[in-house]
């Protein structure tokens, strides 16, 4: 009898690979010799569009990478350029930015929860989690004007102030959710064919997570303790009561439930967040009153001459940063998200660098499934949690 | 304790005190950061991975940049990051026009393969001994290297008579939009 391998090609067209990902699998019967991810079927060159925009300018742009996530991509971009400027927002900005990316990851997990149920034959899931989802688009939508691209977050601040009802709305949203964790969980937690799907499967070690530079849920499934909010804080996050949720085996069950875990985490942090909120006023001022870099009131601009020229500054010409460069982090839903600057001096960025998490995760999928069986490959890359707009930039 | 950068400059000059090693200064430069020659990467980025109270056990990345007219052009940037001590460090190795080579770091941080595929895609840098150097986000059969600073944005140029051989003529279609004479009674 003859025997050779099999080379398969998964995607780039195939709804369980999340977008236009091709995975060239060589398989040996039913098993998996070798994996490799083939990529860049989405890439839209944003790190060399950003050299030819003003800083604000490409704050659209960043919704575009991981488009279930806007906020936290906005706010790891604007960290960034406020680390290169050296500003700091108040205590409310940062507030409502800690909420709002907590939402963010609240539904980001519910996407991921949902699509990767239904890869693995669990339509139902999908249902609840979006259903959720869609409560946070709304509450985008309420404080933006978008359902998806929200950039709301500006250098400096908030492109404008949180609408009237907003925090009643965030509150009850966040009062249901836990909930809706409930049902979620009794609906997959001790469902055998869930375990049987999930449990074992996909395995990946912390000294593999760390070696191939996994961060975020698929680390801490690993075992490794690493949230970026608890070790490297940014935005006042040391201030927050919450826990960093990790799992033992590193298998695609635990990285389940760490993002379980998380979703009720963020719901407490986001309640924190919207009692400081409502501490420090419903309304209040939403940028630093620094107005080399953001915009001046409206009223203002009407009124007094300064205003009015550093508002045409801004709008021609954007901001100047010093000649330098700097990298910020952030904890986004899927791990590490980055940007790196180096700043000439002038208005556009001299070099715009995207550190995403979907990118450098997706590289350890050889690792997870090499040596098991087809079928896995498909739970593996749920259990990742990749999302190709990010991947490709 | 937190790991200083400072204390991890001062122990790579101990343990490297043979090698030039400089700081990379500019008014606005955040983190700190350490220039690095080529020829002695490797070695550096094994002792801050190896040591105990360095302990650099991931590349959190790296990625190329292009200083165009500046000689040298290129500079590849490595991001570490301790997961042990909380702490963050940047190399850069500088990196000439006429030979843009780099040794790859892939037998330090297997991480590191997608980085340096992606630096080769966009500024055209080998990485020496790279397992596997082709293309990653373009497609393999692109020409040039899209991120230096002399490669365009890009764009489909507009047809004009200056910039199209052989339409030197306005073409018949073009005359059909001309205006029509129009005779008026008066004349």
């Amino acid at each position: 009898m003859r025997s050779e391998t099999m080379t398969l090609n998964m995607g780039p067209q195939h709804p369980s690979t999340h977008g236009v990902l091709r995975v060239a699998l060589e398989l040996d019967g039913e098993n998996v010799v070798a994996c490799k991810p083939i990529i860049g079927y989405l890439h839209t060159g944003m790190e060399k569009q950003a050299e030819y925009k003003t800083y604000t300018q490409s704050i659209p742009q960043t919704d575009r990478m991981d488009y279930i996530s806007p906020m936290s991509n906005n706010l790891s971009f604007c960290l960034a350029a406020e680390k290169l400027l050296d500003v700091t927002v108040s205590e409310r900005v940062q507030a409502i930015r800690v909420l709002l990316t907590e939402l963010t990851r609240i539904s980001s997990h519910c996407v991921w929860l949902g699509t990767h149920a239904i890869d693995i034959g669990a339509l139902t899931v999908f249902w609840y989690t979006f259903r959720e989802r869609e409560k946070v688009l709304s509450i985008y939508d309420m404080v933006s004007g978008a359902r998806m691209t929200a950039s709301y977050f500006r250098v400096g601040g908030l492109a404008m102030d949180i609408p009237e009802g907003f925090l009643a709305r965030c509150e009850k949203f966040v009062d249901e959710m836990p909930k809706h964790v409930d049902e979620y969980e009794s609906l997959l937690t001790k469902n055998p064919i869930w375990i049987a799907r999930t449990q074992g499967v996909a395995p990946l070690s912390a000294a593999d997570a760390l070696a191939w530079g996994v961060t975020g849920p698929s680390l801490r499934g690993s075992g490794v303790k690493w949230d970026l909010r608890k070790d490297m804080p940014y935005s006042g996050y040391e201030t927050y009561d919450f826990e960093v949720p990790t799992g033992k085996n590193g298998d695609a069950f635990d990285r389940f439930q760490v993002r379980v875990a998380e979703i009720r985490q963020s719901t407490l942090i986001a309640k924190q967040a919207i009692q400081r909120i409502k501490a420090l006023g419903e309304k209040g001022e939403y940028r630093v009153r620094d107005f080399k870099y953001v915009l001046p009131p409206k009223e203002d601009v009407k009124t007094s001459m300064e205003a009015l020229i550093h508002h045409f500054k801004i709008v021609a010409h954007g901001f100047f940063p010093p000649v330098g460069e700097a990298y910020q982090a952030v904890e986004a839903p899927k791990g590490e998200l980055g940007f790196y600057f180096v700043s000439d001096g002038s208005s556009r960025p001299w070099r715009m660098k995207v550190r995403s998490p979907s990118f450098v995760n997706l590289q350890a999928l050889p690792v997870m499934v090499e040596g098991k069986l087809v079928a896995d490959v498909i739970a593996a890359i749920g259990s990742i949690d990749i999302v190709l707009g990010e991947i490709d930039r | 304790m937190p790991l200083a950068p400072e204390r991890v400059e001062q122990k790579v000059r101990e343990r490297f005190p043979n090698v030039a090693i400089e700081r990379l200064t500019g008014a606005a430069v955040r983190d700190l950061t350490l220039i690095v020659p080529a020829e002695h990467l490797v070695e550096i980025c094994t002792f801050l991975r190896d040591d105990d109270e360095l302990a650099f056990a991931m590349l959190s990345w790296m990625g190329g940049a292009d200083y165009m007219p500046r000689v040298p052009r290129f500079e590849t940037i490595y991001s570490l990051l301790s997961v042990k001590h909380a702490a963050r460090f940047t190399l850069k190795v500088m990196v000439s026009e006429e030979q843009p080579k780099v040794p790859t770091v892939t037998g330090v941080w297997p991480t590191a393969n997608w980085h340096e595929r992606e630096t080769y895609d966009f500024y055209g840098i080998t990485f020496t001994g790279h397992p596997d150097l082709t293309r990653i986000l373009l497609p393999e059969d692109w020409v040039g290297w899209p991120l230096r600073k002399d490669s365009p944005l890009g764009y489909e140029e507009v047809a004009f008579t200056h910039n199209t051989p052989g339409r030197t003529v306005p073409s018949p279609s073009l005359k059909k939009l001309a205006p029509k004479k129009v005779r008026y009674r008066a004349q």
